[in-house]
Parts: C-alpha cells; structure tokens; sequence
C-alpha cells in the first residue's frame, strides 16, 4: 500500500466509526458517548482552526477562545431576541435558524479575528502571545459586563436552532448535523492547506525573510489565515452553544484559549488530523479523569509538560511512525 | 475631588508598583533567557499563600515575609532546573504549553493543600492605619509602605543591574551568551540566579497584596495578564519599559475604576446597570490602551536597545 | 549601456564603523558587475542596503529609474532585484520542488488561491521544474533541504531568484564553501545567464572572478577605492597593496 492509500483507508475507517456512534452508542448502552463525540467534533473544529495559524502559520494565538466565545454569544443573543421579538439595536431582528445564526456567527467572528489581528500581527514572538491573551481577556471582561445578556452568569439557550424539520432536541440528530459541519470544515481545511495560499502559510512559518525575499510580504497572508482561523473557532463556538444551549464568559476564559492550544500539540501541530486527535484525547481524559478524581489537572499538567518535553509531533506522529514501521 | 484624585493617584501607584515587580522578573527572564514564562503569576500566588499561612498560624509578620520570600523563590528555582532549563532552546509555543501546564498544577495542588476558600490576611499591625500626607486627607500606611517598598526594589534593581558583577553578567548574557561562558561563568548557575530573583520578586508581589486582595487560587493568572499588559505596552526585554508601563497601566486602571462609575451614573439612570457596565468598560481599559500603543508604537513606548 | 543601478554618496554606521563610506556604485545593464574585498569590507551590507534589509544613514540608491529608498524588501523584489545569501536562508521543512513552487506563484502574484492544490498545480510545476533544471536540481527536486548538500543549497537558491525573473541579481559570494568542481559548475552557470540577467556579484574566488565580470569594483573599509575592466583591477597598484595582498609585486 502506498502512503496514500493508507490515508484513504484511514479516513474511511474514521468516517464509518463517526457514523456508527449513536449505533455504539445504544449497543454498549452509554448514550452519553453521543455526547462526548459531539464535544470531541465541535472541538476538532477550533482546534483545527487554530492549528491553521499555530500549526501551520507559526502564529502562537492564546486568546482563540475569544472567537469559541463570541460565536456562542452570537447564537445566544439572536435567540435571546427572537424569543422576547425585540429586535438588536431595535433593527436587527432575532433568529433561532440554525442557518442564519450560524453564518452570523461567522460573520462577527471573522470582524472580529481581522481587527484583532490586524493589531496584534504588528508584532511578533512573545509579543504575539501575550497580546493575543490580552485581547481575550479583555472580551472575556466585556461579556461579563453585558448584564443584558446575563453578566457572568451567562446566557441560557431555550431551544436548540431550529434546521429544516429536524428534531435538534434529539442528540442522536444533533450529532449528525455537527458530523454534517465538521465533515464540511474538515474538508474545506485540507484543501486550504493544500492551497497556494497553504503553501505559502508553510513558508511564512518557517521564514519570513525568505518568503520577503520571494516579493512577498507576510502580513496580509497572516492576517488573512487569523480572520479564517477567527471564522473557523466562531463556528465551533456557534455549535458549542447550540449543543449546551448556555453561553457565558467561561467560554472565553484564558483557560479556554490554553485548552485549544493543548489540543492542536497533543494531536500534532501542523497535520490535517490532528487536532481531531487531540480534541478526542483531551476531552476523554477530562471526561474520564473527572470521574475518577477531581483533581485531574494535578496530573493533566505534569501530563502536557512531559509531552511538551519528551514527545514531539503529538499523537499524529506517533501513528504517522507506526505506519512507518509497518511498511 | 482633589483627594480623591490625590487618592486613586496614589492607589494607581501601589498597583503600578506591584506589577512592576511581576512585569521586572518576567521581561528579565525573557530578556536573558529567551523564555516566556506564564507560571511567573504562579510564584506571586505561591509567596502570597505561603505568607498568608505563616501570618495566620504564628501572627507575625516578621517569619510571614521570609516565608513567602523563602518559598518562592525556592519554587522558582527548582522549576528552572527541572523544567526551564530543558526548554530554552525551545519555540515559545513549547515554553508557552510547559509553563501553562505547570499553573494548572500549581493551581490544583494548592486547592489540594489550603482549599478552594479565599484566604483573608490582615494589614501587619504596624502598618495599619492612616496617615494624613497633606492635612485632611488620610491615606493607607499600608498602601504608602507598597509604593515605599516597590520604588525602593526598583532603585535596587537599577543598581544591582548597572552597579554590580552579577548585573555586568547579566547584561552581558542578555546580548552574548557565549561571551559569558567565555568568561568561564556558570551560565546553568546564573540562569536560576536569575530565575530565582524574578521569582522573589513575584512572591514579594504577593505578599504585600495579600493583606489587599484575598488570597486564592487564580489570582496569579489575573495579575500575570495584566502584566503581560504592562510588558507590551513598556516594551518587551526593558526594565525601564516595566518601569514605566507598570506605572502608566497602574494609574490608568485605577484611575478608570475610580471615576467610571461616576461617569456612567450620568449617562445611564440605572444605578445597577450604570454600576456592571462600568465595572466592565473599566476592566478593559487597560486593553485598550495597549491597543492603542500597539497602534502607535508596536515596540512599546521604551524599547529595549538591542 | 544604460545604467541599472546608480548608488551615489551611500553611506551606513554601525556606531562608530563606518560600514558603508560615500559609495558611488553603477552596474550598467546587462553585465556581470563585481564587488570584491576583504573579510569585512562590507560588501554583504552593500547588499543589504540595496535589497532593503536596512536603511542607509546617507545616500540614493536607484534602480531602474526609480529611487528604492524606503522600500521594503518584497516591493524591491517586485521591482526586479533578486538576492542570493552569503549563508543560506532556505525553509527546513521545504523539499527543493516546493521552494520552487512558492518562487513561481510569488512571481505569478496568485498567493490569494484557497482552493486548487498548489503542489499538482501544472501552471506552477513547469517552471517551477524547469528552474530548478536549469541549476541542475532536477533530480533533486523531491529532496528536502536539511538533506541537500552545501553546494546544492547554493544551486537552489540561485534557482529561486532566477525563478523571479529580476532584472538584477545579487549574488553574496555564491561560491564560497563550493568544492573545485562545484566552483566550476556554478561559474559555468552564471556565464549561461550573461545577457539574461544582470549581476552584482561578491565573490572571494579571484578566478572567478576575473572570469565573469565584465567590470570590478573594489571596496575596503567600506569605501570604493576603484572600480573598472577586469584588466584594470588587476593592473592597479593600489588594488594589489590594499587588497591583492601583492604590495611586494
Ligand atoms: N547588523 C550589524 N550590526 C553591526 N555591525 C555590523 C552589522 N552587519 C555588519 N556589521 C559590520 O560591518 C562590517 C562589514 O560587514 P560585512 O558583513 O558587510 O562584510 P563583508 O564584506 O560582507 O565580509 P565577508 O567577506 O566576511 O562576508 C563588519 O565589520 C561587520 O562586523
Ligand atoms: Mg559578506
């Protein structure tokens, strides 16, 4: 078999276990598993994104949880106005549409990701970081002094948005219509990262004075991939508060922001699937450890710094090996 | 009016003080090692709880400052040599991860160890009381002893820096690290040195706010990203820029939570809703500040010189 | 022949050293122009000034008619300077191919493509190939760079520029670390490209050298102290004392 032969077969194998989960599901009587893989999607999805700019870009984001929160707010608030009919600013009216909510949240994030960035490309390094974080910090603050919208108690969903006729109340149907996005997201990622503009955001990566030295200069490329990366977490952020049907600053807490960036190193920065990987692993462990103790970060975090130390290229090298060894 | 002004001036100044001390440790051991530490908000909780517990079950000040001095700079130490030291050749993101997953652990082990409950630590009794500076207007001793100590550090560490053979090495290892090893200097010995006083330095932080604020766990991370703040906007790398862009963030955000809500009360009839949304708008302040310095001048307002 | 590149009064401090001292400097189309000097005369900041890594403190640089000062690096590149480093910067994770592929659509101005795979690209991969045949890489073109040799790493870098299509080459000292062969090969090259492209060349190999220029400068201590054929250079007293190192002669 050739190396990419075994993508394909992979991938496959990955699509019908996706599909077959509300099956397992009810097979190993567990129905809560359909939960967790939806978290496991939603979360594949920002942390994908954010891969886009850490990963591949080399853009070390710490504050992508502000698009995550944002995206779910915006669900929230134009349910929280559909349902008292009171319009936005008195002029936009609300909506529990599963298809206008979600390209609003697009929408806004995007705004949002472009004049965060656009500020903050303007330095680098450890600046980068820092600045990022802050930004985050600060809408974490501002959602926290939207009383409006519940301060920091949050903002309860009613309903689910509503698709087509479908029964959204019903997770086995939820998760299909997440496996719907994800599926769509992941696809429109891969060739994104195949892309002239992909290839590009590799060498940006790698060396900004080579890249200048082609006549290209960086900041617009980077820009460009944060406002997509800012798009990408907004959509799972949309998701995320549909499918807790709650929003609240917790969202857009730094931790958050760190979470994400666990995700995308533990499954390997800079590989098409792998922050799927590290999203499943993330969120199983903290499902997992929880029940067993309550005190899980006191091993999650001795957990990321010896991967952070020993283990280079995350979970998607190690399989990446595997296949290596096998041929 | 005046004194109130004259009083959030002086608040401004104890809290710009404060992360002086956060925002020196952290641009030096940037500026020398090359890393980004996040755990730095770790060592501040670490000497405020370690003061705080000593103050509580002995009532002396006197044991409670060397304490909290004692334990984090212990902490800090033996982190760098366990887990800095293997990530100076490492991207930030690799630092970045390490030092997050090390506040997760700090955090949690200290939840473990002292509970989830805030602590309250009283002002040291000799400290206690008001002292009028201008006739009529009564100020904290306690506050004025914070800006007393935090100037007092920073001249301190002016001198150590510009004065002494350990501050030589340092400079010297902020620009050429081969040429300090030329010198047949312990480079290893020198980096948890230095590790070591930004540590006492955080924990110094926290031990003079605990008596302010109430002592739990999180309350690193809050003061450390408003550090970060503070490092952008002064400058990455520059004791003068912590200096000053500690100053500056200190007085505007005080400034701002002193007279938002009164701003606000005017504009909004709601006393409640004029109070949250002052609350937060005065929060994110200092953000916008930095924004509008990262506008301006991306390198922060004082540089270093490289 | 017209004129290029027109340096007039360049001068750059480091300071106190005057890495740059007044420097006229024109490189008439067409010719192969080098600059040579010893170690540290300062022939890389020369380049550097004229690519756009720093500002001069004093000076003009024109090139094409047009000044450059100001510009940053990717406008100059535009405008048909193309660069090769004295230590090469290549991209680690990058095989040659793909070094070749980012030359190409930089230079076809199409980075804002999100969707059709750029690494089976035809309008990208023939010239993409065809450049890295003309140094001789073709073989190589799946290689990635940590595993290119030294030589090779040079030979690529030459492909990139050349992949740009610039009006003017600056070439940092493209033999230095090559082997005698290698040296040969990559003297045969750029006399392949004479009339192609015009070149600033800094060079230490004086056989080279003097096999390629069609006019010498010669810097020391950052100051042009002459400049003319290939004939004259090595005619002039001053050039032997100063830097030939034949004062004796
Ligand atoms: N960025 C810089 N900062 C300070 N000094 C510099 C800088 N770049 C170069 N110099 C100094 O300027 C002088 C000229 O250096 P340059 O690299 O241009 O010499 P060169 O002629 O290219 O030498 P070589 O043949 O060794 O490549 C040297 O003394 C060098 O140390
Ligand atoms: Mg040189």
């Amino acid at each position: 078999m050739t190396r990419q032969n075994v993508s394909i077969v992979l991938i496959v194998v990955l699509g019908a276990l996706l599909l077959a989960v509300p099956a397992l599901a009810a097979a190993l009587g567990n129905p809560a598993l359909v939960g967790l893989a939806t978290r496991v999607l939603i979360y594949a999805i920002a942390a994908a994104s954010l891969n886009l700019v850490l990963g591949y870009g080399g853009m070390v984001s710490f504050g992508h949880a502000a698009f995550l929160g944002v995206g779910g707010y915006v669900v929230g608030i134009l349910f929280h106005h559909f349902r008292f009919s009171e319009p936005l600013f008195g002029v936009i009216a609300g909506s529990d549409q599963l298809l206008v909510v979600l390209p609003a949240a697009v929408l806004i994030t995007g705004i949002l990701a472009a004049g965060i960035g656009a500020l903050a490309l303007r330095t680098s390094g450890v600046q980068f970081i820092m600045i990022t974080l802050a930004f985050a910090q600060m809408l974490y603050f501002f959602f926290i002094a939207l009383k409006t919208y519940g301060g920091d108690d949050g903002l309860v969903i009613r309903r689910r948005s509503a698709l087509f006729d479908l029964d959204m109340r019903d997770d086995r149907t939820f998760f299909y219509v997440v496996l719907g996005f994800a599926v769509t997201f992941f696809a429109i990622y891969a060739t994104v990262i195949r892309s002239r503009f992909g290839l590009l955001l590799g060498a940006i990566r790698q060396n900004e004075s080579r890249v200048a030295a082609v006549g290209i200069a960086p900041y617009r490329y980077k820009l460009a991939a944060f406002v997509i990366s800012g798009m990408g977490a907004g959509l799972a952020g949309a998701l995320l508060a549909n499918y807790q049907r709650f929003v609240s600053p917790d969202m857009l807490h730094w931790t958050k922001s760190g979470e994400l960036m666990m995700m995308v190193i533990l499954g390997g920065a800079g590989t098409l699937f792998g922050p799927l990987f590290g999203a499943a692993a993330l969120i199983s462990l903290e499902t997992y450890l929880t029940q067993w103790t309550e005190r899980w970060m006191l091993i999650l975090g001795p957990v990321l710094i010896l991967i952070v130390l020993f283990m280079r290229g995350g979970i998607a090298g190690l399989i990446d090996q595997l296949l290596r060894r096998l041929k | 009016m005046t004194v109130f002004v004259l009083e959030q001036l002086l608040n401004g100044l104890q809290l710009g003080v404060t992360l002086f001390l956060l925002a020196a440790g952290l641009t030096l051991i940037f500026g020398i090692m090359g890393i980004i530490n996040l755990a730095h908000g770790s060592l501040y909780m670490i000497g405020a709880y370690a003061a705080a517990l000593v103050a509580r079950e002995t009532g002396s000040w006197l044991l409670a400052v060397p304490a909290g001095l004692l334990a984090a700079g212990a902490a800090g130490m033996l982190i760098e040599m366990v887990i800095m030291r293997r990530l100076y050749d490492r991207d930030h993101l690799d630092q970045v991860l390490a030092t997050y997953g090390l506040i997760l652990f700090c955090n949690e082990l200290v939840t473990l160890l002292v509970g989830r409950q805030p602590m309250f630590v009283g002002i040291p009794p000799g400290l206690a009381g008001a002292i009028e500076l201008i006739p009529g207007v009564p100020y904290s001793i306690y506050r004025l002893s914070i800006i007393g100590f935090g100037l007092a550090l920073a001249v301190g560490l002016y001198l150590l820096i510009q004065k002494t053979r350990l501050g030589m090495l340092i400079r010297a290892g902020a620009t050429n690290r081969d040429t300090v090893r030329a010198l047949g200097v312990d480079i290893r010995l020198l980096y948890t040195l230095v590790f070591g006083l930004g540590a006492l330095l955080a924990g110094f932080a926290g031990i003079m706010m605990g008596p302010l604020l109430s002592v739990q766990v999180g309350m690193g991370e809050q003061i450390l990203i408003m550090t970060f703040v503070v490092v952008v906007v002064g400058g990455v790398g520059s004791i003068r820029g912590a200096f000053f862009g500690a100053i500056i963030v200190g007085i505007v955000d005080t400034m701002l939570r002193g007279f938002m809500p009164g701003w606000m009360r005017g504009i909004i009839s709601d006393t409640a809703q004029a109070d949250a949304l002052s609350a937060g708008l005065s929060s994110m302040g200092v953000y916008l500040l930095m924004a509008l310095v990262l506008l301006f001048r991306p390198q922060g307002l004082f540089p270093a010189r490289t | 022949m017209s004129t290029l590149l027109e340096v007039r009064g360049l001068v750059k401090r480091f300071g106190g050293l005057v890495a740059t001292d007044h420097l006229n400097l024109d490189v008439r189309s067409g010719e192969i122009h080098a600059l040579i000097g010893p170690n540290g005369a300062g022939k890389t900041t020369v380049i550097n000034q004229l690519f756009g890594d720093f500002a001069p403190d004093e000076g003009d640089i024109t090139f094409d008619g047009a000044s450059l000062l100001g510009l940053p690096t990717p406008a100059r590149v535009q405008r048909g300077l193309g660069r090769t480093f004295q230590i090469t910067r290549l991209l680690p994770d990058f095989t040659a191919l793909e070094h070749l592929l980012l030359a190409v659509q930089a230079h076809q101005g199409h980075c804002f493509r999100f969707f059709r795979p750029a690494r089976s690209d035809p309008r990208l991969l023939s010239p993409a190939r065809e450049a890295l045949a003309r140094v001789d890489l073709a073989d190589r073109a799946d290689i990635k760079v940590s595993a290119l040799s030294h030589g090779e790493r040079k030979e690529l870098e030459l492909a990139i520029a050349l992949a740009l299509h610039p009006k003017l080459l600056l070439l940092d000292e493209p033999m230095a670390g090559l082997g005698a062969s290698e040296t040969e090969g990559m003297v045969r090259l750029l006399e392949s490209l004479r009339g192609e492209v015009t070149m600033l060349l800094v060079e230490h190999d004086m056989d080279a050298v003097f096999a390629l220029a069609d006019r010498i400068t010669v810097l020391v201590y950052g100051k042009a102290i002459a400049s003319g054929t290939s004939d004259e250079i090595q005619a002039n007293p001053e050039v032997k004392i100063a830097y030939l190192g034949e004062g004796d002669a």
